[in-house]
């Protein structure tokens, strides 16, 4: 990449803050470290601590185009890479039989079927073949096999991707590339060993305090604060899930929305189902915030 | 640099962490960009690129504070060069320079502990970051003791500067503070987050604290003798029977994808063996190739079978600390396979299959297991031939060719008949019969230890001490 897309590591934090993101050290020097070596970063983390909206903020602060890729169980190549639009082909071939039935050579209409016209391209070969800036997030990639993860090798380390009807096709230029995973199963080392590594966990206090004064309207700081301390406190519980970012901005909301402006221990039980999503973690947490520390 | 990191990434493969070559090139390429002096974002480039696996994380931070300790603006020691070297005499001197850092408050070295303890507690009340880390500082040096060149541990220095505070009576004090500046009557909840509050900061304190006297102890013996010293084993390398709470902790969080991972693999034993139905759009794609006859048929996956797991545990005392763990797979375990049935023994034999199923609470159904189940029969000594001996009497109808079979011991029979002929039968009717033994392969058949006798009819026994072996046995199901 020769032109560089955000200045230096200060500028990477700014910029990701105007668009509402709010980056810990960590975050902002990965994002810096992926845009200059030009290599893919693989987010891991628990549930809702902000993977995705990384991905997403990192384009609209570079006024990128986000092309996403969805990953399932199932997923396959011609969902992901490209696909030939067969129904098109079969149409084409019909035609053509129509028209010079004696004269049907082969070669020539297998020449003619396989080309861009009859090209389904899917995420991953329009990231690679796209003019402009693109940022390419691919989300939730421990979601498929890990067969298919081979799919991915070729795109992230060469940035090419190779139709055997058509031959290799080269980015003109190298998207970033944002892989997401909640670490259901153990990634390949090969997959790995291509792209930096980035552990989003929940944030710390002040961070959660931030996130929580910059995406709730109309939230004071004292509640903030105090939301935040709330969800670290429960945090600290072995629970079956904690609460994630997403939820303490639910609870925020909620709270905003009630008129509360301190928490008080019943005000918290009586809306700790937003904060948590198992029964027995919500008796778990209403039990221990009653009692003193 | 470049010298300072090949020694950097030596010590994280001496440390277990697997290290690639491609790994080591990127994070040459990195901190090119990212300057040293940030230290910070220095230390995140250098773990984004050799680091792949946050459970990797505390060593690699471990081996990184050593390394880089003393390089950053304020501990600059050592050549302007960087190349890791330190003049053991320039020690004494860097000392007193640390206490001159704290300029204008009394030269350091004469403060007395009251003052010490005063300056700490304003630091923590208001949260002043930089006042903590210079009384961390100083408190190293009024009360750690610390001489050049005497071999004591860095947990010696630690406790003689934290008995010196008095952290918990700083923590009743600030709360006791905090309470009397708050206006109203402070409600239990927010009395917590108070408590917790300082907590937190308290617990920063300690962490530099820990820091300083790393950096002293590297400043004394250098690099590669302190990092040999402070290296512990990796989570995956952690001996189940003697895991730490902390370490047990981590072990837990591991076995939810192991187990998944186990699933899916034999999940897919199967799915090799047979065809899904036609699928017609494969089918018709491919015949494209052929003019439009469709000369391949494509099939489509056949949807896996859940498979059914027998898992057989011993819980006994000789394996107590294993039994822990076992649980935990064993609960893990229920929530990827259907169907599962889990039996529990010493020297009787139990179901608890129940305990698990529907329990949101991994300790609710250890407790019931540990409370409920059913599993001595005469004295709560291991007795493995009776155990299977029941189970095979009141469950082996059970076991069919779809069964997998998991047996969880040590294989010590307290010199017992072995009834070995029971894993013979299940052998038969199963599709197969694994055996993880948390004992060292070293101590196989010693003493009362019969692992052999039963190793003949399973389709191979692994030693199983650490989550690496675990993994190992899920990989080899391929
Ligand atoms: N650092 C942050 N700054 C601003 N908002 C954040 C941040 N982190 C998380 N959020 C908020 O939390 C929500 C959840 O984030 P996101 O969907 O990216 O989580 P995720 O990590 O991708 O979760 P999952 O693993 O469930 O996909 C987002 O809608 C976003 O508003
Ligand atoms: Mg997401």
């Amino acid at each position: 990449m020769n032109e560089t897309m955000f200045g230096d590591l200060s500028g990477v934090r700014e910029g990701l803050a105007k668009v509402e993101y709010l980056a810990d050290d960590g975050i902002a020097s990965v994002v810096f470290l992926a845009e200059r070596l030009g290599k893919p970063v693989l987010i891991e983390g628990p549930a809702g601590t902000g993977k995705t909206e990384l991905a997403k903020s990192v384009a609209a602060m570079s006024g990128a185009r986000l092309i996403r890729l969805q990953c399932y169980e199932g997923l396959d190549e011609a969902k992901a890479l490209y696909e030939w639009n067969y129904k098109k082909q079969l149409l084409r071939i019909q035609a053509d039989r129509g028209v010079d039935a004696e004269h049907e050579d082969w070669v020539e209409l297998q020449d003619d079927i396989f080309q861009d016209e009859f090209l389904l391209t899917r995420p991953l070969l329009e990231a690679i073949s796209a003019e402009d800036k693109v940022v390419l997030l691919i989300d939730e990639v421990d979601r498929v096999e890990i067969e298919t993860e081979a799919l991915l090798l070729e795109i992230l380390s060469d940035y090419q991707v190779s139709i055997p009807e058509l031959g290799t096709i080269m980015a003109s230029q190298i998207p970033l590339v944002f892989l997401t995973s909640n670490n259901t199963r153990e990634l390949s080392e090969a997959l790995k060993r291509r792209c930096l590594f980035l552990h989003i966990d929940y944030p710390d206090l002040e961070r959660e305090k931030q996130i929580v004064l910059t995406k709730v309207a109309g939230i004071s700081e004292n509640l903030a604060e105090q939301i935040a301390r709330v969800v670290r406190s429960i945090r600290q519980l072995e629970l079956k899930k904690a609460p994630s970012v997403s939820e303490t901005l639910d609870w925020a909301r909620t709270l905003v929305l009630l008129g509360i402006e301190n928490i008080d221990v019943e005000q918290a039980k009586e809306t700790l189902h937003i904060l948590l999503k198992y029964q027995s973690d919500i008796e778990k947490a209403a039990k221990e915030l009653t009692v003193e520390a | 640099m470049l010298d300072l990191l090949s020694g950097f990434v030596g010590e994280l493969r001496n440390a277990g962490l697997p290290v690639s070559l491609t790994e080591n090139l990127d994070a040459m390429e990195a901190v090119k960009h990212i300057p040293i002096e940030d230290r910070d974002a220095f230390k995140y480039a250098l773990a984004a690129t050799l680091v792949k696996n946050e459970q990797h994380w505390r060593a690699f931070e471990t081996v990184f504070e050593v390394y880089f300790s003393l390089r950053g603006p304020e501990y600059n020691v050592g050549d302007e060069e960087g190349n890791g070297e330190f003049d053991p005499d320039s020690l004494e001197e860097w000392m007193s320079q640390q206490m001159q850092g704290m300029g204008g408050r009394g030269g350091g070295q004469d403060m007395s502990a009251e003052e010490i303890a005063e300056m700490l507690f304003r630091a923590l009340l208001n949260a002043d970051e930089a006042m903590m880390a210079a009384m961390a500082r100083a408190a190293v040096t009024q009360f750690a003791g610390m001489e050049p060149g005497r071999p004591v541990g860095g947990t010696y220095y630690l406790y003689r500067t934290l008995r010196n505070l008095d952290l918990d009576g700083m923590l009743d004090r600030l709360i006791e503070e905090s309470s009397q500046r708050y206006d109203g009557e402070m409600t239990p909840l927010a009395e917590r987050l108070e408590r917790e509050e300082f907590e937190n900061r308290i617990e920063q304190l300690k962490r530099e604290i820990e820091a300083e006297i790393r950096r002293r102890l590297v400043a004394d013996r250098g690099v590669e003798a302190m990092a040999k010293t402070l290296r512990k084993p990796l989570p995956e390398d952690v001996d189940f029977m003697h895991a730490s709470r902390e370490e047990m902790a981590n072990i837990r969080k591991a076995i939810q994808p192991l187990t998944r991972k186990l699933a899916a693999r034999l999940a897919r034993k199967r799915k090799h063996k047979r065809r899904g139905p036609l699928d017609f759009r494969a089918t018709v794609r491919r015949s494209l190739s052929y003019g439009g006859v469709p000369a391949e048929p494509r099939f489509r996956h056949p949807r896996p079978n859940k498979p059914e797991l027998i898992v057989v545990a011993d819980i006994s005392g000789s394996v107590a600390a294993f039994a822990r763990f076992t649980l935990h797979l064993v609960y893990a375990l229920q929530s990827q396979f259907s169907k599962v049935r889990s039996f529990v023994f010493i020297d009787g034999i139990d179901e608890v299959t129940h305990m698990f199923q529907n329990e949101e609470d991994i300790t609710n159904a250890v407790h019931r297991v540990n409370t409920e189940a059913d599993v001595v029969w005469v004295d709560g000594h291991s007795d493995y031939g009776h155990a299977f001996g029941v189970f095979w009497e009141s469950f082996g109808k059970d076991v069919n060719a779809k069964s997998t079979m998991m047996f969880l011991g040590d294989a010590r029979n307290n010199y017992h008949s072995t009834n070995a002929w029971v894993l013979k039968e299940c052998q038969k009717r199963a599709r197969s019969v694994f055996w993880l033994n948390p004992e060292p392969r070293s101590y196989w058949d010693t003493g009362d230890s019969v692992i052999t006798e039963y190793s003949t009819y399973t389709d191979g026994v692994f030693e199983c001490r650490n989550l690496r072996q675990l993994e190992g046995f899920v990989d080899n199901l391929a």
